[in-house]
């Protein structure tokens, strides 16, 4: 690999997105938690979850900063490092852009409101038709950023001649293929990654000996949420699986380490690949899976990476990536049933030691899971950033000096990240659960 | 109209608007930094919190909104500048992320950190400062195109008289307007301390603000004669600017009606903008994009327009209800709530 500008440039990119995707999942996410939590507090006039949503959003309100910040560098090293592109895609796809900022702007605005405005109303519901706001507000630029992004995977919505670009339909660019299934699994992901995250806390902090009331109440919310939008993020994987058989079907060979195009087609879960010979070893395979999965019966046929021209497939890493995803998928759906299954039916082992490591476990794999899925739709993509228009070194800017930028920002999310877990450990400890209810004078 | 035009104005008013928010801000944040250090700080700190608690994600959405915004009518803007940019950009950049962090880290997770303001409050002076070396570089000479790259003269930026004007013109407007309004703020909380501190303020940074748009514009001359004619052709906008400051000034110093004042403050402001704007029409930077040579396609651009006009509907009522609850509100301002 050689570090030129290209190179620097998109690991500068991935460097602020992983970095931003991180903040942006719990923004797109906790604020479905808080209108749950309260919600509930006002059904059921309990005190406890007015203070979970109170707690949350306390906190969320230190991760939002970040997330803004990071998401201030993305919209402009866009342009930045990305020009050619950017001056390109720009004229098709400014209009989600421009909206998410609106939809930002809203919830930004509510949110202030929110947070502010506690012990403002009489009515309790009052406060709570605040939260709507924020929670639209985020899923809605979730919602156009994403468009953006399966814009990059399946463009259309315009014409290409002779290199100019004349015939363009804002809305058909935006509600391109990839959108439906995309948009979809990354908003249930999020919500899932916020539930689980915030279960894992819950669940290291009953561990730590906390078995009151409230903890209770917290982990079984969060672990009821979490199966549903495990399920859900799993079902809507299985559609994108779908998708990507019929619109990219090159990354989906790729993830797959797909070679022939062929009629019941295996599932490849791990192994190795021999570069030369393209043949795989001591990998788990499972007959019939992949075509079940591309295609939704055993029988079809699931095209192979030799239709394609070897300069144009994906590297071929990205296998290991989808099967991390996956396979985080389902250890949190399993995880989240055994809660629900020991709550219901066997009460007993709802508070089991490992049974609870094994949530606190979740939190992390869940974030991290993101983060695989992300790369590997990213450099899945590749070698191109707008599929079969303009190829991704074609993108990229001329300027010197990417190099000293990478270090700068990555200085810059090396302190971020630091102070912001610092700050929130801090906030916690300054004021635990115990302290806040006695000083509300709410019944532990 | 044509699209182009509705394009730019739409984009400076935010602009202005980013500006004159964020001017409060970034002076506020400084004003917070010196109380502390000095020992004034419990009674402007006050104010300044309650006012800025609310307000700090709002102002940042306005400085996305213009970069989104110009790239989304001006593509070509995206090409020059974001190739010329990634140097100075970048530094920008990290001032503000590290700006808005620190401050919700201050403020939210409660620990009154020196360090912490002391970050917040010089980083609000910088960006500032190397923001509006953005508008100087606009005005050509320092992005060349040369063969098939686009190249940004950092040493011809730091040797011009010209930039540091703008530099310093920057500085001091965000003194002066930060202070005018604190100034109608703490009068509005019946905080009278702070308000004789930073009325006092106010006036002592109002003539240097003055002085810096006279030698920003003595030094456009040697720098950019296009566009420093153009600027004599629109020189009404700049003499109405000259006499709202001269209004609020008197109010500030008979201790008058500090809210007139402000607005006063706000209308100069938006007069010598709006001059500096339309003068500098058609180019968006010297010599190579103009708002007609580098607008996107008319389709895109009137989407754009009705996005934007749904857009405000949506913000206008949400904004109305933000500051009254806040800003107008006479109980929370005071600190009742
Ligand atoms: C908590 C996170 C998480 C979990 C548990 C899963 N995914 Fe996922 N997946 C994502 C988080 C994610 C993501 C971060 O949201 C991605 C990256 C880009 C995107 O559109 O969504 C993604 C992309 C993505 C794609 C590529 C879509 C495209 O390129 O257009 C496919 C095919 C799947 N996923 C399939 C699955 C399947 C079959 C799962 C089974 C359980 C699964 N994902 C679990
Ligand atoms: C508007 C949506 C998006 C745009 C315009 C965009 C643009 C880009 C560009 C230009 C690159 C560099 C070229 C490349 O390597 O492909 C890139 C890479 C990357 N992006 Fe995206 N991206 C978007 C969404 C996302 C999101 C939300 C993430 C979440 C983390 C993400 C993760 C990555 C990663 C990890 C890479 C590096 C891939 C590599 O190793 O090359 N992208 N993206
Ligand atoms: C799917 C992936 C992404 C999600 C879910 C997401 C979501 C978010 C969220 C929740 C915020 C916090 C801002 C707030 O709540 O006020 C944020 C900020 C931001 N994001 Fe992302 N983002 C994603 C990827 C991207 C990408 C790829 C870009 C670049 C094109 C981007 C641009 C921004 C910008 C500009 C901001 C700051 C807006 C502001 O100042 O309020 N985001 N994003």
């Amino acid at each position: 690999m050689e570090l030129d500008t290209f190179m620097l440039s998109r690991i500068l990119t991935a460097l602020t997105l992983g970095f931003h995707i991180i903040f942006a999942t719990i923004g797109v996410g906790v604020p479905v938690m808080i209108m749950i939590a309260e919600w509930m507090g006002i059904r059921k006039k309990d005190p406890h979850y007015f203070l979970l949503a109170r707690r949350w959003a306390r906190g969320f309100t230190v991760t939002v900063a970040v997330g803004v910040v990071t998401g201030t560098c993305i919209g402009l090293q866009l342009s930045l490092l990305w020009p050619r592109f950017m001056q390109m895609a720009g004229q098709v796809i400014a209009l989600p852009l421009f909206l998410e900022v609106f939809a930002f702007f809203f919830e930004a605005i509510f949110l202030g409101i929110y947070l502010y405005t506690w012990d403002r109303f009489r009515n309790r519901l009052s406060h709570w038709l605040l939260v709507i706001p924020v929670v639209i507000g985020s899923s809605a630029s979730a919602f156009f950023i994403t468009t953006v992004n399966a814009f990059m995977n399946t463009p259309q919505g315009f014409r290409f001649e002779n290199g100019v670009i004349t015939g363009i339909e804002p809305i058909k660019a935006m509600f391109n293929p990839a959108t439906p299934t995309k948009v979809a699994h990354v908003l249930s992901s999020a919500y899932l990654t916020a539930a689980f995250v915030l279960a894992a806390i819950t669940a290291w902090f009953i561990l730590r000996g906390k078995r009151s009331e409230y903890y209770r109440k917290a982990l079984r919310l969060t672990m009821a949420w979490s199966l549903i939008f495990a399920v859900s993020t799993a079902i809507i994987g299985d559609l994108s699986g779908k998708f990507l058989a019929d619109y990219q079907p090159e990354k989906l060979a790729a993830a797959e380490w797909h070679f022939e195009t062929q009629r019941q087609a295996d599932l490849i879960i791990g192994g190795v690949l021999d570069k030369e010979t393209n043949e795989v070893k001591g990998a788990l395979e499972i007959p019939g899976a992949l075509s079940i999965l591309a295609h939704g019966s055993p029988n079809a046929e699931v095209k192979g990476l030799n239709e394609f021209p070897q300069e144009l497939w994906p590297p071929l890493y990205v296998h290991y990536l989808f099967d991390l995803m996956v396979g985080i998928g389902f250890y949190l759906t399993i995880v989240a049933s055994l809660f629900i299954w020991a709550r219901v039916w066997k009460k007993r082992y709802e508070w089991n030691p490992w049974l609870l490591r094994l949530i606190v476990l979740g939190g992390p794999l869940s974030m991290a899971a993101i983060e695989f899925g992300w790369i590997f739709t990213e450099v899945g993509r590749q070698p191109w950033i707008l599929r079969g228009y303009m190829r991704t070194g074609e993108g990229v800017t001329s300027a010197a000096n990417v190099g000293e930028m990478l270090v700068l920002f990555g200085a810059l999310y090396l302190a971020l990240g630091t102070v912001c877990s610092y700050v929130l450990l801090r906030m916690f400890r300054k004021n635990p659960p115990e302290l806040e209810m006695q000083n509300r004078g709410i019944k532990e | 109209m044509s699209i182009e035009v509705i394009g730019i104005t739409v984009l400076w008013i935010f602009l202005y608007g980013y500006v004159f928010v964020a001017s409060v801000d970034f002076g506020a944040g400084f004003f917070s930094y010196y109380g502390k250090v000095t020992g004034k700080g419990e009674i402007i700190n006050a104010v300044i919190n309650r006012y800025l608690s609310p307000v700090w994600e709002v102002t940042n959405v306005f400085l996305i909104f213009f970069i989104v915004g110009i790239v989304g009518f001006f593509p070509d803007t995206a090409y020059y500048y974001g190739t010329a940019l990634l140097v100075p950009g970048s530094i920008a950049l990290v001032l503000i992320a590290i700006r808005g962090s620190f401050y919700a880290f201050n403020h939210y997770g409660h620990t009154t950190n020196n360090f912490y303001l002391f970050l917040y409050g010089t980083t609000g002076l910088l960006i500032p400062a190397s923001l509006a070396t953005i508008l100087t570089i606009s005005e050509g000479g320092f992005i060349v195109k040369q063969g098939n790259e686009v190249v940004l003269l950092m040493e011809k930026l730091f040797m011009s008289p010209y930039s540091w004007s703008v530099v310093f013109l920057a500085l001091v407007s965000v003194l002066f307007i930060s202070s005018s309004f604190l100034t109608y703020y703490a009068h509005k909380a019946e905080d009278h301390g702070a308000e004789e501190l930073l009325r006092i303020w106010a006036l002592f940074w109002s003539f240097p603000t003055i002085f810096a748009s006279f030698l920003v514009f003595v030094s456009l001359r040697n720098h950019n004669l296009e566009h420093f004619n153009s600027m004599l052709d629109h020189s009404w906008y700049f003499t109405l600017s000259l006499a709202f400051f001269l209004l609020a000034v008197g109010l500030i110093m008979r201790r008058k009606s500090y809210g007139l004042a402000f607005v006063l403050v706000m209308l100069q402001f938006a007069s010598a903008f709006f001059g500096y704007g339309k003068s500098h029409l058609p180019y968006l930077l010297y010599p190579y994009v103009t708002i007609h040579s580098g607008v996107t396609n008319p389709v895109m651009g009137e989407a754009l327009i009705w996005a934007f006009i749904g857009g405000l509907s949506l913000l206008v009522p949400s904004l109305y209800l933000l500051l009254k609850l806040f800003l107008f509100d006479a109980k929370y301002v005071k600190g009742a709530k």
